[in-house]
């Protein structure tokens, strides 16, 4: 099995779980760190922006959709905006195409639609590493 | 036949009726897996957590439904949050309840919002119970030496 835990190069690969529901944030987290990952967690797409503009950075990001105070939305276009370059997958429940293609051009790398599985994430890990080799 | 055995027999059961009974579905079982020796009481906790929200939530939408001009998008997020939450903790019926509580809200229908909220509460507590009967199996099987079988 093909593992994406970071430890040849030394360093773990980083995340933030951005979603206003706690039950979700504890699954989300569960997940990624059997797989190796550091997570840290907002409650919204707000405390995300804030987390980037105190300096922090993540290879991934995980975000919703629909949160209070800042959306998912408004958060990945303002993230842009300030030049994050990391995976930024949005994660929802909304299965209507124009809705996703909505939240893509805000600027994700990829969508997934609620709930996340253990296979999604991986999927979305080869990703990160791709990009990895690729810089 | 030993208590042992005889536990996990009476959990598998359990198990499946819970499964073919529509109460949770594959996406509970993933939830169990994701728990190891580091965080044996992971299951516990997240269900524990989703019923705390589950039970602001179902106080919340009531107290929307019962203001003399009811606020429908208000009452559409918060069953929009139950039903996200629901999925992923694998709680299938109380999903599928809020499948039809959506539409309710769109169609800003009050009296079909409050009978979905009766629905709502009713699984809620339906799952509650056989999840604390589910939990106390899987106690027994630990008190009684084993360990908790992987659920099919």
């Amino acid at each position: 099995m093909a593992t994406s835990n970071g430890s040849s190069t030394g360093t773990k690969i980083t995340a933030l779980v951005v979603d206003d529901d706690r039950v979700i944030n504890a699954i989300h987290c569960k997940r990624l760190n059997k797989l190796g990952i550091e997570n840290h967690v907002a409650a919204n797409g707000k405390e995300a922006v804030d987390l980037h503009c105190s300096g922090k950075k993540f290879d991934l990001i995980l975000m919703d959709r629909d949160m209070p105070i800042m959306n998912g939305i408004e958060a990945t276009r303002e993230l842009r905006a300030m030049g994050v370059r990391s995976i930024i997958v949005g994660v929802s429940t909304r299965s209507i195409k124009q809705e996703i293609q909505e939240f893509m051009d805000s600027g994700l790398d990829d969508y997934q639609e609620k709930p996340l599985t253990s296979s999604k994430v991986i999927s979305i890990l080869h990703k990160i590493n791709c990009n990895e080799f690729l810089d | 036949m030993d208590l042992l055995s005889q536990l996990r027999g009476q959990i598998a059961d359990f198990s499946a009726f819970l499964h073919r009974e529509g109460f949770v579905d594959d996406q509970f079982t993933q939830l169990q897996k994701l728990r190891d020796e580091s965080s044996p009481g992971f299951v516990v906790e997240v269900v524990s957590l989703f019923f705390e929200d589950c039970e602001k939530l179902v106080n919340n939408m009531a107290k929307a439904l019962e203001q003399q001009i009811v606020d429908f998008k208000q009452v559409d997020s918060h069953v929009h949050q139950l039903k996200g939450s629901s999925s992923s903790i694998g709680a299938a019926r109380i999903h599928n309840v809020c499948i039809a509580f959506k539409t309710c809200c769109e169609d800003q229908n009050r009296d079909g919002c409050v009978r979905c909220l009766q629905q709502v509460n009713h699984e809620c507590i339906q799952l509650k119970n056989n999840l604390q009967t589910l939990f106390k199996l899987e106690q027994q099987i630990i008190a009684a030496g084993g360990s908790i079988p992987a659920m099919q």
